[in-house]
């Protein structure tokens, strides 16, 4: 007899100890993801918000991805706009000149197949779909150089697909948009 | 007892070939691309490598071991033969002979589009024919699993299914209903344009299609391992398992929410939209929860053999535990890769966060710790535990055992904390080489050159697993006896009904991924012209 009641008090104990177990796991869990989600709110690090479309086979005939409306632009408003294709190996423009302490909206496509760019000692990171716009906005803290290489996999000469990133300082940038409306750091 | 023992040997056979193939273009791949290779190579023969190197890891080995543990599972767990014997030979031919079909345009440079296929990328129709035949293969096998289960059921009412069975029916369930994503990409998507009878794809659809399959992949090839922990580890450590009911639990959240999550490798991708992502997002914290649900049960488990062996105090039984048998150090070593593999998963599984590390050798660090480490060396233990079932002879190398499964534990901590840090400095992944000599990049050579070092630690761990199992083959014979699992501390009398059947969670199963991915799927099928030209790959195109 005493066995039994053993048994079943083994048993009621270790069916407690599990529920606790189980209710600090969904805790954890509910945490971290209020967690992302209060983050995704009040820091407005939230993903493109509708899906946008560019057919890559007339890129270069018109639209916004021509050519020459490719590299950075100054909007009335202040902020920048940069303008950039990906192709099979390379970024057009292959270097991107941006002004530090400025939001910046990035708007990319690849012309051919899916590329994507990250620059390196940021957390800018995206991808290139081809027939999809990617926009992303980002804001760099100081002037600086940067890497962007292409983080996709697109093809045997991926590894040769590295654009530049030049943060200059705000007020050389106004200038240098004020002599000209699409800037690059290509030379 | 195992009745078809030939037929469980040759799937772990041909698992463990492969496996060591792959092994050895990984341990090259390491090193081609770190700066300990001073010579200038073809970077295509990078492309070739890689992409064979994940077709084989990621399709063929895991799934051969899933197939050929459930086939041992069904005969063992309900103590009788295997319902489908020919049809599960079929299986095993369909595979074997798919990878075959598969690796020839891979191997001749015809199909250098990785494991992931990324179109408008497109290669030799023969090695996606060869991916379907593996797939179908498989199929067979998730056929059978029901088939056995739903017979052992009907000639056993009111009685609960072992609990290996169960888990093995739910593996088997959700990899039918994973694989149907990259099924509807390949046989719509991609083949047509490969065999020339369409020339444009939609390569943000197919993405969303793949990554159906991608993360709940992840899942299936996690199942083995998990029944591991349960079923074979308390048994072979001399204990009895915690709970049978939170086992189950754990299994049916994999089944439940492992679909309905795949957008998270969709994050920085511009054709899904920020609704979606969030909803994906947050179903990825949840299947953390089955995880740790069996870190908890596996660990009291690990107690109660210690308890039972004379272990005492809050840590003192932890030394009490039998070290030396190596079924026990595969799964401590197991756990310990699971609990960082799984904490870096949830960094991943946030979107700001994975902003910081998407695409980079962060994410190739990640998944190599979790499969290539926690879940591989379980598979090694499997084969360890199984081995003398197959063979009738014993497998007493218990030593070498040991060596190997430390040099896999150190190998792949060597290999994957070095990538981790290179991902957080930004380093991108899959370039054949990178200009070490460029400031920008220099930083990150020490760590890579490390990484190869550990790419190779493993390659001669993999190696000695071989030559445990091929001694084995020769060892003395001597009967195994019946193949047992473990013993639950309470067995409960009776088992509910949702506890003991899928009827109910493949319902829910199906119907989250509906909601999570129909409107995405609709979306982009309804958006015209997004289909892209196709970019045909390999020589003399």
């Amino acid at each position: 007899m005493a066995t039994e009641t053993d048994h079943s008090l083994g048993e009621a104990v270790a069916a407690r100890i599990e529920r606790r177990w189980a209710t600090l796991s969904i805790v954890i869990v509910g945490l971290l993801v209020g967690m992302a989600a209060y983050i995704g709110i009040h820091q407005a690090t939230m993903p493109q918000g509708r899906v946008e479309t560019a057919d890559p086979k007339t890129l270069h005939l018109s639209g916004e991805f021509i050519e020459s409306n490719l590299g950075s632009e100054m909007e009335a408003d202040g902020s920048v706009t940069v303008r950039a294709i990906g192709q099979q190996y390379s970024f057009t423009p292959q270097c991107v000149v941006v002004p530090a302490e400025t939001p910046i909206t990035f708007r990319a496509t690849s012309a051919d197949v899916v590329h994507g760019f990250l620059i390196e000692g940021t957390n800018v990171n995206t991808m290139l779909v081809p027939g999809y716009v990617t926009a992303l906005p980002v804001r760099f803290k100081a002037p600086g150089d940067h890497v962007m290489p292409c983080q996709e996999f697109c093809g045997i000469g991926h590894q040769g697909m590295w654009g530049k990133v030049k943060v200059i300082d705000k007020a050389a940038f106004r200038d240098l948009a004020a002599a000209k409306r699409r800037l690059t750091c290509v030379d | 007892m195992l009745t078809n023992r030939r037929l469980i040997a040759a799937h772990f056979w041909l698992a463990f070939i492969v496996f060591g193939v792959a092994l050895v273009l990984g341990a090259w791949q390491m090193f081609v691309r770190s700066p300990l290779n001073a010579w200038h190579f073809n970077p295509e023969f990078y492309y070739r490598s890689v992409t064979a190197h994940g077709s084989a890891m990621g399709y063929v080995f895991p799934t051969l071991i899933a197939m050929g543990f459930g086939y041992a599972i069904t005969e063992a767990s309900l103590e009788k033969a295997l319902i489908g014997r020919r049809w599960a030979w079929a299986g095993f031919f369909l595979v074997a002979v798919g990878a075959v079909v598969a690796m020839i345009p891979v191997s001749l440079g015809l199909a250098s589009v990785l494991y992931t296929f990324y179109p408008p990328m497109v290669g030799n129709p023969f090695y996606y024919i060869g991916v379907v035949m593996v797939v179908v293969g498989s199929w067979i096998w998730v056929t059978l699993m029901v088939t056995n289960f739903t017979i052992w059921k009907r000639e056993n009412p009111g009685k609960p299914v072992p609990l290996a069975m169960y888990a093995n029916v739910a593996g088997s369930l959700l990899w039918g209903w994973t694989a149907v994503g990259a099924a509807l990409e390949i046989l719509f998507q991609i083949l047509p344009v490969a065999l020339g009878l369409k020339s444009k794809i939609d390569a943000g659809l197919a993405r969303v299609f793949f990554s159906w399959t991608l993360h709940a992949i992840v899942y299936f090839w996690l199942i083995p391992t998990y029944i591991a922990y349960y079923t074979i580890f308390p048994r072979a450590i001399g204990g009895r398992l915690f709970s049978d009911a939170m086992a189950r639990i754990s299994f049916i959240l994999f089944v439940v929410v492992a679909m309905p999550i795949g957008v998270h490798h969709l994050f920085a991708d511009p054709q899904v939209g920020a609704g979606f992502k969030f909803m994906h997002s947050v179903f990825t914290g949840l299947v953390a929860l089955p995880t740790l649900l069996t870190v908890f049960t596996i660990c009291a488990s690990a107690e109660i053999a210690s308890r039972l062996r004379g272990g005492r105090g809050a840590f003192g039984w932890i030394g009490a535990l039998p070290w030396s048998n190596p079924i026990m150090l595969a799964t401590a070593l197991s756990l310990v890769m699971l609990g960082f593999g799984g904490a870096g998963g949830l960094i991943n599984m946030s979107y700001q966060l994975d902003a910081a590390v998407h695409n980079t050798q962060w994410i190739t660090g990640h998944f190599h710790l979790i499969f290539g480490g926690a879940i591989v060396i379980m598979y090694f233990a499997i084969a360890y535990d199984l081995w003398p079932h197959l063979t009738g002879r014993a497998l007493d190398s218990f030593g070498l055992m040991r060596t190997q499964l430390w040099l896999w534990f150190i190998g792949m901590i060597v290999t994957t904390f070095p990538w981790h840090y290179v991902g957080i400095l930004g380093m991108p992944r899959r370039m054949a080489f990178y200009d070490y000599a460029n400031p920008a990049i220099s930083p990150q050579a020490f760590s890579v050159a490390m990484s190869a070092i550990g790419g190779f630690i493993l390659l001669l761990s993999g190696l000695l697993f071989l030559l445990v199992l091929i001694r084995g083959q020769f060892g003395v014979r001597g009967e195994a006896g019946a193949y047992r699992f473990a013993v639950p501390l309470h067995m409960p009398a009776r088992i509910p009904v949702a506890l003991n059947s899928f009827g109910l969670w493949l319902a829910l199963m199906v119907g989250l991924t509906v909601v999570n991915y129909g409107f995405p799927i609709a979306q982009l099928m309804a958006l015209k012209e997004t289909s892209v030209p196709a970019v045909y790959v390999g020589a003399g195109r």
